[in-house]
């Protein structure tokens, strides 16, 4: 398939599934009904549940998606490996360690934005961090070590914060959230993640020919004029503002930057610049179905995005390995 | 002819040990430089040395470019073949032309030196192949001609004939002869004497870092070379074909 016919496909398939969030939800609202009050805000509770909570839901979908699928194929081209995704880096659990102290502490309770804040805060240090620990220069295989680092001492932390916990409550409430999801977000949500998600996907978008390059080795890439280490910084900067922001008004919803790039792979000639583009469309596309479907299988239990797409995203990546063995690749 | 590289002092060190030791070296347009010595002479880390690739001190004229200009200035094979993705040949060819694209991506000129390079390495008809598919000498091929399509002036390569098949190390050698025979240079580190005697304009012997000797192999190849340097005994004879080549016995 063409490259262009491939990005028309996906956007198109994103717009499809951006309208269909938009109409579904727990509040009874007619085709007609819900479009007109989208567009020009006739009729008092549908408007409110259209532009309130259905739209910023819906425009969540799109950017946490993308961000996603971006992340997971600039982290899979960069590390030259399939099975890499936007996590490795250690910012998503730190990250979520920032929320699970605002809630723990409380400051959630008390300061609507504490949340995400912290969140966004402990996402900023862990990439301080990391940049300390793997250093100017150096391979890829610094920075993965670097990441396992970080990533398994914000994770114990984490855990430390549960354990101490002493009402079960916050426990809960942190367990839940962690989960992922992106019921009851509201524009202040989108505002706040869109300037960090915008600007990653800046960052990642310039990418592209030096991931190209990376296919022949980092040797190679240097020698082709590549600048390897400020390929590396542009990276994690990148990364972290997408998925810090992401992990900041959505808690952790995995697999999608693991599975998207692994399924678009073979439509765009393996290309690991091409591949970006897709994969942001692609995994907008998936997040907002999972979205969407999360909303149609329990209608009146809360069921959390993140664990949809865990149960989804592990068959199907199973279901790619499988078929990656078969052709002896 | 220009000079395409001047090392003058290059030192390269592990730790405290010096890899490659004060070496200097000039390659003009038209040469093709055979780098020989024995494994861990420090063929591989004075090229990349020479590039930039490596911290070193000392003076080397590609490391001190711009990377984009070194790129046009140099092309670089490193030993280590490798193809991360499954993408086709033509793709990876096109890789060299990375440091030549503007934004708009490859140009009709950019096309053409992937057609040629294509064509210099016989794989006409791998284009469309998958090249994580093909077998290791195929690959090997294949990323030679990536490195050709690049451009540049002066080609550095690392054991470029290692894996192939014999038909195709000589037309590989033959095809950076002629190279040199067009006012490029190539320097390429190789283990096969005889096809370096037979197909290098000069040799660089180097032992333990340092250039031993350099020149017209008939004056490398010596006896009191081989047996310092590689501890082989050889023989080496001026035919109507051409020089003959052929190691003999490891003196211990």
């Amino acid at each position: 398939m063409r490259y262009g016919a491939l990005l028309i496909l996906l956007s198109g398939l994103v717009a499809l599934l951006f309208c269909a969030s938009l109409l579904i939800g727990p509040a009874a609202l007619g085709f007609g009904e819900s479009v007109q009050a989208l567009l020009s805000g006739k009729g008092e509770a549908a408007v409110l549940v259209m532009r309130e909570i259905r739209l910023p839901r819906a425009l969540l979908g799109v950017m946490l998606g993308a961000s996603l699928g971006l992340s997971g194929a600039a982290m899979q081209g960069y590390l030259r490996n399939p099975l890499a995704e936007p996590g490795l880096i250690g910012v998503s659990s730190s990250a979520a360690l920032g929320a699970v102290l605002a809630l723990q502490t409380g400051l959630a309770a008390a300061f609507a934005l504490a949340l995400p804040l912290m969140a966004l805060a402990g996402a900023v240090i862990s990439v301080l961090l990391l940049l300390m620990l793997a250093g100017p220069r150096g391979s890829s295989l610094t920075l993965i070590l670097a990441g396992i680092a970080v990533s398994a001492f914000a994770g114990a932390l984490t855990s430390l914060v549960l354990n101490l916990s002493p009402n079960p409550y916050a426990a809960a409430e942190i367990v839940f959230w962690m989960l992922g999801s992106l019921s009851d977000r509201s524009f202040t949500h989108v505002w706040l993640a869109l300037p960090f998600m915008a600007a990653g996907a800046a960052l990642l978008a310039t990418l592209a020919r030096g991931l190209d390059a990376l296919t022949l080795g980092e040797d190679a890439a240097q020698a082709l004029g590549i600048s390897l280490s400020r390929l590396r910084l542009v990276l994690v900067a990148g990364v972290a503002a997408s998925i810090g922001a992401g992990v900041a008004v959505a808690g952790a919803v995995g697999f999608i930057g693991l599975v998207v790039p692994h399924l678009l792979r073979p439509l765009v000639g393996a290309r690991p610049g091409r591949l970006l583009a897709a994969s942001a469309l692609g995994g907008a596309a998936m997040l907002l179905a999972a979205d969407i479907a999360v909303r149609l299988i329990t209608p009146d239990r809360d069921l959390k995005l993140g664990v949809l797409t865990a149960l989804v995203g592990a068959p199907l990546f199973l279901h790619l390995i499988y078929k990656t063995r078969r052709e002896g690749l | 002819m220009t000079d395409l590289l001047t090392l003058s002092d290059l030192t390269v060190r592990r730790g405290d040990c010096p890899v490659v030791d004060h070496v200097s070296l000039t390659v003009r347009g038209g040469e093709f430089v055979g780098l020989i010595g024995p494994n861990g002479a420090g063929k591989t880390t004075l090229m990349r040395g020479a590039l930039g690739l490596l911290p070193a001190t000392g003076h080397s004229s590609l490391a001190a470019l711009p990377a984009r200009d070194r790129a046009r200035a140099a092309a670089w094979l490193p030993q280590m073949r490798e193809i991360a993705w499954p993408v086709d040949v033509e793709t990876v060819v096109a890789l060299g032309r990375t440091p030549h694209i503007g934004a708009r991506g490859l140009s009709d000129a950019d096309r053409a030196e992937v057609d040629k390079a294509l064509h210099w390495l016989d794989l006409d008809a791998f284009r469309h192949r998958t090249a994580t598919q093909l077998s290791g000498g195929e690959q090997a091929r294949v990323l030679i001609a990536r490195t050709l399509a690049q451009g540049a002036p002066l080609v550095l390569a690392d054991e470029p004939i290692a894996g192939l098949d014999p038909a195709h190390q000589i037309a590989t050698m033959q095809v950076f002869r002629d190279l040199a025979d067009q006012g490029r240079a190539v320097i390429a580190s190789l283990h096969d004497l005889g096809l370096a005697a037979r197909l290098c304009t000069r040799l660089v012997l180097l032992g333990q870092g340092r250039v031993v000797a350099e020149g017209a192999p008939r004056d490398v190849l010596t006896e009191a070379n081989l047996r310092e340097v590689f501890h082989l005994r050889a023989h080496y004879a001026d035919t109507p074909d051409g020089p003959v080549f052929q190691p003999l016995e490891v003196i211990r």
